[in-house]
């Protein structure tokens, strides 16, 4: 069975240990830069009429980069058995589809906060994500803020 | 010597040529190489006669040096390793939780900008933010569009945070302590609603909290944060007994290039080159290119519909003018064009004016669309970007802070006096 983990900061830790129910699974850790976080450095630096230098957006694509790769590290360690691990960057909602296909499951963290009834537990992207994703889609709460067992 | 629409029609069409190869940079030269050029084209075919762009140059002069100053000082800060600590500090006081961070970095990028400009929050606070947020486990996307946010709305409280404040600050006739009063409660009340705005458009982000990774914390570079401190009250001081304060963003910037000097930590080849001497050049050719478009037509055109005085309704009007003219072009030729035309009305209307030009940015991705167009038709890879969530939030933060912020102006004005 081939399951795909999206591996999305802060929240990431549940979806792994989700993954940890399927012992026989060849498990896929996915982790997406989203284009748009450098990109908005780039219209900031390019608002600067005139300005010289390092435009830091491209800082930026370089860190994110690192630290993608450094987050599935993180996760790989955590679910401690062999595991592929994607990292790609764009358009995160349409990364994850995309490289859900093939896959018969993914796992997918909630966002926000499980313990407060308020704001919708999916977020632009991940809504994206439920609604277009080619497989089926298991959706796990990020435990509950402030206690152990993270990281 | 040209006349009426002739003289208005060069000037014009230098504007936009300067203007555009501003944004498209072609080849990737300096804009004062068309800028310089541009201006001096202006003076020879009698479009804005020798003497009176000798008059802008002697008045853009004190800014512009003003500018170089702080330019410096900024990145003198960066290479003592200023930002990094501020943002282990963030981090550590973050813990990991994405609310705490989002705060912590509003209050950050918010003095820097103030402090430093806003050039430091774009190209040097951003990418620490970034690291930042990394570190902490924390989604990027938040801090980050808050850097980019803050350094415009939070451009507001002192002359040096934006170039545009310099600007207006000689034609205000305000004092340095006296622009900072008056601009206190714009810029407390904007970076307020700023953040408001925020905590419900990134609030599906904001919960829950990570396991931050611990790494070494690098040491707080106390000399270069005290030179930064010293230099505010030297703001304080030279603007108190009547010297103009560039002196001491000067010498603040001159005792850390002194000492990095010093210590072999920079070379004199890399302060100069932080002074940014073709930026500087294209400011002074620039403000030239404004004054001859000004003088020659659109002042008289725009002076109509330029509303007078200092009551609510007409700061409100005197701002959105601005801030659509901002977005129109971008805010430093929109600076430029409102200035003469509300110096008269009192500092009111000139403080408006900043409100919008400053704020107003926030509501297209590159400062402008004029600079969003150039760059998407000119550069392939800006195709795939999406510009929906980043304009849905400026549309939301915009109207909000820059309203709150002439609100609180408009207060300033009748409590403190103009």
């Amino acid at each position: 069975m081939a399951v795909l983990v999206w591996v999305v900061e802060g929240t990431w830790p549940a979806c792994v240990d989700a993954a940890k129910a399927y012992p026989n699974a060849d498990i896929t850790l996915l982790h997406v830069s989203g284009h748009d976080v450098p990109h908005a450095a780039h219209g900031a630096f390019a608002g600067l009429l005139g300005r010289r230098g390092l435009d830091p957006g491209t800082t930026l694509e370089s860190l994110a980069s690192t630290s993608g790769s450094d987050l599935l590290a993180s996760a790989a360690s955590r679910l401690g058995r062999p595991c592929t691990r994607l990292e790609r960057s764009g358009r995160v909602e349409r990364e994850v589809v995309a490289a859900a296909e093939g896959a018969e499951l993914l796992v997918v963290a909630r966002d926000g906060d499980h313990g407060r009834p308020g704001p919708k537990s999916l977020g632009p992207a991940s809504r994206y994500v439920v609604d277009h994703a080619p497989c089926p889609v298991l959706l796990v709460w990020a435990g509950e803020s402030g206690h152990g067992g993270w990281g | 010597m040209l006349s009426g629409w002739l003289a208005e029609g060069v000037s014009v069409v230098l504007l936009v040529l300067v203007l555009v190869c501003a944004v498209v940079r072609p080849r990737g030269l300096p804009e004062a190489v068309v800028a310089v050029p541009a201006a001096a084209v202006a003076v020879l075919t009698g479009a804005i006669g020798l003497p009176h762009a000798w008059d802008e140059v002697v008045r853009l002069a004190p800014v512009v040096w003003f500018l170089a100053a702080v330019l410096v000082l900024a990145q003198l800060c960066a290479d003592e390793g200023l930002f990094r600590a501020c943002g282990a500090w963030l981090g550590r006081w973050a813990a990991g939780r994405p609310q705490r961070l989002l705060a912590g970095v509003f209050g950050l990028a918010s003095v820097i900008t103030a402090v430093l400009s806003l050039d430091a929050t774009v190209v040097l606070l951003t990418p620490v933010v970034f690291a930042t947020a990394a570190r902490a486990g924390v989604r990027p996307k938040a801090p980050v569009y808050a850097c980019t946010h803050l350094s415009n709305t939070a451009s507001t409280l002192l002359p040096v945070s934006n170039l545009t404040n310099l600007l207006a600050f000689t034609a205000s006739g305000l004092s340095f302590t006296r622009f900072a009063g008056l601009m206190a409660g714009p810029w407390v009340v904007a970076v307020l609603a700023e953040y408001l705005v925020f905590r419900r458009f990134f609030a599906h982000e904001l919960a829950g909290s990570a396991e931050p990774r611990h790494e070494e914390a690098p040491e707080m570079p106390v000399f270069a944060l005290a030179t930064v401190v010293a230099t505010l009250a030297g703001f304080v001081v030279t603007s108190a007994v009547g010297v103009d304060p560039a002196w001491a963003a000067t010498a603040g910037a001159a005792v850390l290039a002194v000492r990095a000097l010093a210590r072999r930590r920079t070379t004199v080849r890399k302060v100069v080159a932080s002074v940014s001497l073709p930026f500087l050049a294209f400011v002074l050719a620039l403000g030239i290119i404004v004054k001859a478009v000004v003088d020659n037509g659109l002042g008289a055109a725009l002076a109509r519909v330029i509303p007078d005085g200092n009551g609510l309704v007409a700061l409100l009007a005197v701002a959105a003018l601005a801030a659509v003219l901002a977005n129109l072009i971008n805010n430093l030729p929109a600076v430029l064009v409102l200035l003469p035309l509300v110096a008269a009305t009192g500092p009111g209307g000139v403080l408006a004016v900043l409100l919008g030009v400053n704020i107003g940015p926030n509501l297209t991705y590159a400062g402008s669309l004029a600079t969003l167009l150039w760059r998407r038709i000119v550069h392939q890879h800006d195709h795939d970007v999406d510009l929906g969530e980043f304009t849905r939030l400026g549309l939301l933060t915009v109207p909000a802070s820059l309203v709150a912020a002439v609100v609180a102006l408009w207060g300033s004005l009748l409590l403190i006096g103009g």
